[in-house]
């Protein structure tokens, strides 16, 4: 019943002696990249990055910057109407000419007309750049991280790859929606008014040019500290996160162990150094602010003071002179809002290199290039045969978890792994299922390396079934359907059937059509194994892994489902681990595996006759049901 | 896809915002200083025109040089205090508004925290965890910004029109005209946008929700080969996210092309009229360029007005969406904050009759309990139907059942992770309703049988059962019941960390922290969900006799599927149908209960006697 945690559980039972390759080389003192949230990426990842994303939209890229150029010059061109207006109409009026007045009127409609309209083309635009931007990046990260191996998400904890999908990709989301727009409106009428100015007056346009001197080192000075800032905050809310997905993932132990007081402490702990950098961000902001405005302010007393003296004098216009004004205070309007980019800038920086950190990863079990596909069957029967060919498998940091060993694998045979703990039984059944691969030698299925086959192709040939039922929210038949999405209805429930899960499922409020919620709050632990086979009966795979899948499974269902087992693995080749030696009795063979090594193998018969471990084991089991039997 | 509970009936922006006062009345100070500094910020930019008007139609006119000269300094003094006073705003600001956020937060975690456990199921993490990050993350930008704005923009825009007004009050009337049209598209926006923008937020959840979901499944996923079908469900989700953001751009397009031409159109005119006043004489030339100048220092307020509501509206939804969560009622008596005033519904009547017949060594007792799911429909059948069950003191009781009979359900009922619909359960006589939860599950120890660990230590994570003066020799005692030694082996010890952030364990791993975590405090009740279901035969053996040590003085509920399991217990009752159908020994049972010989091997009665 209890939501399981965020934690991705391996369900490696080698774990006991050779941590995984995500725990610390003794210390844990941060030389793991996993453990810095942050992965290496090569240089200039983030602006290749970026540079594809946005690549496929060049044009419209275009048509945006256009409408913008447009828009721009519309607006800006205000001024210079007032200019002409007052240094050309006027006089005109004067003699009664109205030509220059109604020059003016014309052009001002039109362009306070062609400033809204290019204003509605740029946003609708823009929006569609930047949703097509967050649509390709959302599914690249997706499907990156649904590329990436089981280990790589053992290791980088799903917290993470969901603050990498939500909040890293809604800062480029703001950085897009608010932030170019910003910038580039910014830069552009920066350009134009300059201009504008140095056409209306060299001496004032050079003057207002000089002053964009202090202000670039200002920008410059902030974009570095705030910088800083923001990758503290960054790493700040996602270890905030972190905790409240945790929290929220063991909600029953927290209640039960009261853990809330002291949640509550530690997450008051993180919130703080959340607020406390979020803080220092925005007083850098507002020391930004006071600078930027300062210098604006300061040039502006300056050219007034200069062209308003030379008017005095006689050498310019005060047509001239006004619109200078004008220009001068949209000059540094922009400048906050400056800023404002440079924040988002900074904090869409700093998330796209974490993302382009993940996108950089290379799946350590990738797809291949030239798939080959799987030989006809060589009979009717569904079954192929697997040989593991002089297989070794260590993790990356050196931990050897199986040594060199190989072993052929019949097709149509059902084969047991037995063994204690940490034996390296599960791992052997993810190299069968490919979610490793081996460090040296080959898995082969029907002759086929498996890293050859395609993920379809593969699934075909290979199921894996874990200990671990995870439901996803959405019906109980669409949970099964899982298993082979476009089976029919009658499919789905001839296969729960098939494992005795039907009788449940029927009693559900809505029977098939029954929500799980959220991950199948409300179906116990067996029925959700229950599912789980469902769903592998229904992929109907040549070769059918069960790693621990009855675990949860009271003595009827787990006898149900090896009753089941007996028609469904007939003539397919299985690989079933389990601790509980009933399993033993639906197997044509059984290999006993202690420190990674296959110990014993033989028939179910031959080795309880044996004096081997399989007998001692089968001893120990035998009389754990003792009770059973005298009762 | 799992979407929330639909949104309780629309209320207007204005009474969503309004809820946030609470958290803004500790930094109103602040706050208000600022927007009054804000405005007179503003106010200083227009005097600015004013003083080039004096400059224009004074020196300028005059050819007074030294004029100027007092001119620019004016203007430079103006400057200087309008930068220092838009510093100082932010400066007010910006920690009281990180403190906010914080508190929200930090109250929306508490709150999670608190909200009972079918609160939980019903809704996914992906929606809380958006509340909790993007949603707050906006209300802090409202408060930053559009909330003073509105204000400081309202108050530049109305002091600017009367400067303009009382300069030349034909020309200032032009430049009002569009004000009507411009409130009524506002209005139009407003109620458009709230809804999208709701829309938008809600599959921001959903699709957090699938990307949770398919990082947890991952192992599915990949088990089936099911990549593309997954991809395709986002690439569904994320397109539809394209198409409603698509939307509000479109608004958004619509109102920003009406706010920047209609006042444009009016600055035109007013230009028009006034170049024809001056030309008149009507009206001199540093009034006009102060007239225009003040014009379009009004331009960012009116244009920014557009997108201070669209905050607006974004940080409403917001509001809705963080108070629908704080909305719903915490579990009663689990130690809120002082001021909630969530009363303890103590049937008192119950706690009398307890308190009569209250024995020190009475056990723990299920009477006539009833239980459905709160969200289930009234009619129909409960989960429980009247279980009764009274588990000695000291005694060890297995629980057992076939799939699905309620078992875990009924565990869950003693440390009232959910609540009992009718009937009761007492705890040595007492009603577990009559005692403070955090009382309760002080007494009571759970291992479930999905073992979570949090992210800390392996030693924090076990001594997480005990009271906080518990320390290493109850730690080492735990660990060595659940044949847990192999935490000694890990890098640094039980120091290691482990969880989200730490080192990953296997399933029988967990399962057997999970258990010390259960016994390291000697509770005096524990109740234990199948705690053996993940370990190979010998390790379960060896646990098994550790435990029978630690259960002979412990009142135990075990939820059993195995005979191993069941051998740990003193007695076993049978839950079927809804109800407890028979107690006794397991060999009792075996001999008198067709369907617990069947449970517990498999074979039916008749098969059972045909073997014999």
């Amino acid at each position: 019943m209890t939501a399981p945690t965020t934690t991705a559980p391996t369900d490696d039972d080698s774990d006991d002696r050779n941590p995984p390759a995500g725990a610390p080389a003794g210390g844990g003192a941060g030389g793991d990249p996993f453990d810095r949230d942050a992965l290496p990426a090569p240089p200039r990842a983030t602006a290749t990055l970026l540079r594809s994303l946005l690549a496929p939209l060049r044009a419209r890229v275009v048509l945006a910057a256009v409408l913008l150029l447009l828009q721009q010059a519309a607006v800006q061109a205000g001024p210079l109407l007032v200019a002409y207006a007052i240094d050309r109409a006027v006089p005109a009026l004067r003699d009664d000419d109205h030509g220059p007045l109604i020059a003016v009127a014309a052009a001002y409609a039109l362009c306070s007309v062609a400033a809204g309209a290019l204003q509605w083309g740029f946003v609708l635009v823009s929006a569609r750049v930047n949703q097509d931007v967050l649509l390709d990046l959302r599914g690249r990260i997706f499907r990156h991280a649904q590329a990436l191996s089981v280990d790589f998400h053992e290791r980088y904890t799903s917290g993470r790859l969901i603050s990498r999908s939500t909040t890293d990709v809604e800062s480029l989301r703001e950085l897009l929606s608010e932030g170019l727009q910003e910038l580039i409106t910014v830069v552009l009428s920066f350009v134009y008014i300059s201009a504008m100015l140095l056409w209306l007056d060299l001496g004032l346009g050079a003057v207002a040019v000089a002053s964009f001197v202090p202000l670039y080192l200002l920008i410059r000075r902030y974009r570095r500290r705030a910088g800083r800032i923001f990758g503290v905050r960054s790493t700040a809310i996602a270890a905030v996160i972190v905790k409240f997905a945790e929290t929220m993932n063991g909600i029953r132990p927290v209640r039960a162990f009261r853990r809330e007081a002291a949640n509550d402490a530690a997450f008051h702990t993180l919130n703080s150094r959340h607020e406390r950098s979020n803080g220092d961000a925005l007083l850098e902001m507002a020391r930004y602010v006071v600078g930027s405005r300062l210098v604006a302010n300061t040039a502006v007393a300056g050219i007034v003071l200069w062209g308003a003296y030379r008017v005095a004098s006689g050498s310019l216009a005060l047509g001239v002179l006004a619109a200078a004004v004008l220009y001068l205070r949209r000059l540094y309007d922009p400048i906050d809002r400056l800023g404002m980019f440079l924040n988002s800038y900074q904090s869409a920086a700093a998330s796209l290199e974490k993302i382009a950190g993940l996108l950089a990863q290379v799946p350590s079990v990738p797809e291949p290039a030239h798939p080959r596909t799987l030989p006809p069957p060589a009979s009717e029967l569904p079954g192929r045969e697997v040989v593991f060919d002089d297989v070794r498998f260590a993790y990356r940091t050196g931990g050897e978890v199986l040594p060199t060993f190989s072993l052929t694998i019949p097709a149509g045979q059902t084969v047991a792994v037995v063994g204690s703990t940490g034996a390296g039984k599960s791992t052997l059944a993810k190299l069968l299922a490919r979610f490793y691969d081996p460090t040296t030698g080959r898995v082969l299925l029907d002759g086929v390396d498996l890293r050859e086959l395609a993920v379809p192709e593969l699934r075909r040939g290979v199921v894996m079934v874990t200990q671990e039922a995870f439901l996803f929210s959405g019906t109980v038949a669409e949970n099964i359907a899982i298993g082979r999405p476009d089976a029919s209805r009658e499919d789905v429930e001839r296969a729960a059937k098939a494992i005795g899960a039907h009788a449940f499922i029927s009693a559900l409020p809505d029977g098939y059509d029954t929500d799980v919620r959220k991950r199948g709050g409300r179906i116990s632990a067996g029925q959700r194994q229950l599912v789980a086979f469902a769903r592998a009966l229904l992929a109907d795979p040549a070769v059918l892994i069960l790693d621990e899948a009855t675990s949860s499974l009271d003595v009827p269902g787990e006898q149900a489902v090896q009753r089941a087992m007996h028609t469904v693995l007939h003539g397919r080749t299985a690989v079933v681990v389990a601790h509980r030696l009933s399993t033993v009795e639906i197997a044509d063979r059984v290999l006993v595996m202690e420190h990674g090594r296959i110990v014993e193998d033989g028939s179910p018969g031959r080795l309880i006759e044996d004096t081997g471990r399989f007998a001692d084991l089968h001893r120990a089991w035998r009389d754990s049901l003792v009770e059973e039997r005298t009762g | 896809m799992a979407t929330t509970p639909a949104p309780t009936a629309p209320r207007s922006a204005v009474r969503s915002l309004l809820r946030l006062w609470p958290y803004v009345r500790p930094v109103r100070a602040r706050l208000g200083t600022a927007a009054v500094v804000a405005v007179v910020a503003s106010c200083t930019g227009l005097v600015i025109p004013l003083v080039l008007k004096w400059i224009v139609d004074g020196p300028v006119a005059d050819r007074d040089t030294g004029g100027v000269w007092l001119g620019a300094l004016y203007l430079l003094l103006l400057g200087i205090a309008e930068a220092a006073l838009f510093g100082l705003r932010r400066w007010l600001v910006a920690r009281p508004l990180a403190g906010v956020e914080a508190a929200m937060r930090a109250d929306l975690y508490r709150h999670l925290q608190r909200l009972p456990v079918a609160f939980h199921d019903r809704w996914a993490s992906g929606q809380l965890l958006s509340r909790g990050t993007t949603d707050l993350m906006l209300l802090r930008m409202f408060l930053a910004f559009p909330l003073t704005f509105l204000l400081v923009n309202s108050v530049t825009i109305l002091v600017g029109v009367l400067i303009m007004l009382a300069q030349d009050w034909t020309l200032g009337l032009v430049l009002l005209a569009p004000a009507l049209p411009v409130m009524v598209v506002c209005w139009l926006f407003e109620k458009r946008y709230s809804q999208v923008a709701r829309r938008a937020q809600d599959q921001v959840g959903d699709l957090t929700t699938l990307v949770e979901e398919s990082v947890l499944g991952i192992r599915i996923i990949k088990g089936f080969g099911r990549h593309r079908s997954q991809a395709l469900a986002f690439r569904d989700l994320s397109r539809t996210l394209r198409g409603t953001e698509l939307a509000k751009a479109r608004l958004l397009a619509g109102i920003f092309a009406a706010i920047t031409t209609l006042p444009e159109l009016a600055i035109g005119a007013a230009l028009v009229l006034g170049t024809v006043q001056v030309a008149d004489g009507d009206l001199s030339a540093g009034t006009l360029v102060a007239f225009l100048s003040t014009a379009l220092a009004l331009r960012w307020p009116v244009e920014s007005i557009g997108f201070l509501l669209a905050m607006s509206q974004e940080a409403a939804t917001a509001t809705e969406r963080y108070f629908e969560v704080m909305d719903a009622a915490p579990e009663s008596g689990t130690g809120q904050p002082a001021d909630a005033a969530a009363p303890v519904p103590v049937p008192t009547r119950a706690r009398a009759r307890s308190q009569n017949r209250s024995s020190d060594h009475d056990g723990l007792r299920f009477e006539n309990v009833r239980f459905r799911y709160p969200d289930a429909e009234a009619g129909s059948v409960p989960v429980l139907d009247g279980v009764d069950l009274h588990v000695r003191h000291g005694e060890t009781m297995a629980l057992v059942g076939g799939t699905g009979s309620g078992k875990t359900t009924l565990t869950a009922l003693v440390p009232r992770l959910h609540e009992v619909t009718a009937g009761r359960i007492t705890l040595d006589g007492v009603d577990i309703t009559a005692m403070p939860r955090q009382e309760l599950r002080t007494l009571v120890a759970v291992a479930f049988e999905e073992p979570t660990l949090f992210s800390a230590g392996v030693g924090e994570n076990v001594l997480m059962g005990a009271a906080d003066t518990a320390g290493e020799a109850e730690l080492r005692r735990a660990l060595a019941v659940a044949q847990a030694d192999f935490v000694h082996a890990l890098p640094q010890g039980t120091d290691t960390q482990v969880g989200e952030q730490g080192l990953s364990l296997s399933g029988g791993q967990r399962q057997r922290l999970a258990l010390a975590r259960a016994v390291v405090g000697t509770p005096r009740f524990l109740v234990l969900d199948d705690p053996l279901s993940a370990l190979d035969v010998h390790t379960e053996a060896l646990v098994e006799a550790a435990l029978r040590r630690v259960l002979a003085g412990t009142t135990a509920l075990v939820v059993a599927h195995r005979p191993s399991t069941v051998l740990l217990a003193d007695r076993v009752a049978l839950l079927s149908g809804g109800r407890v159908t028979a107690v006794g020994t397991h060999h009792e049972l075996l001999r008198t209960n067709a369907e617990y010989a069947w449970l517990m091997s498999g074979r039916t009665e008749t098969s059972e006697r045909e073997t014999r």
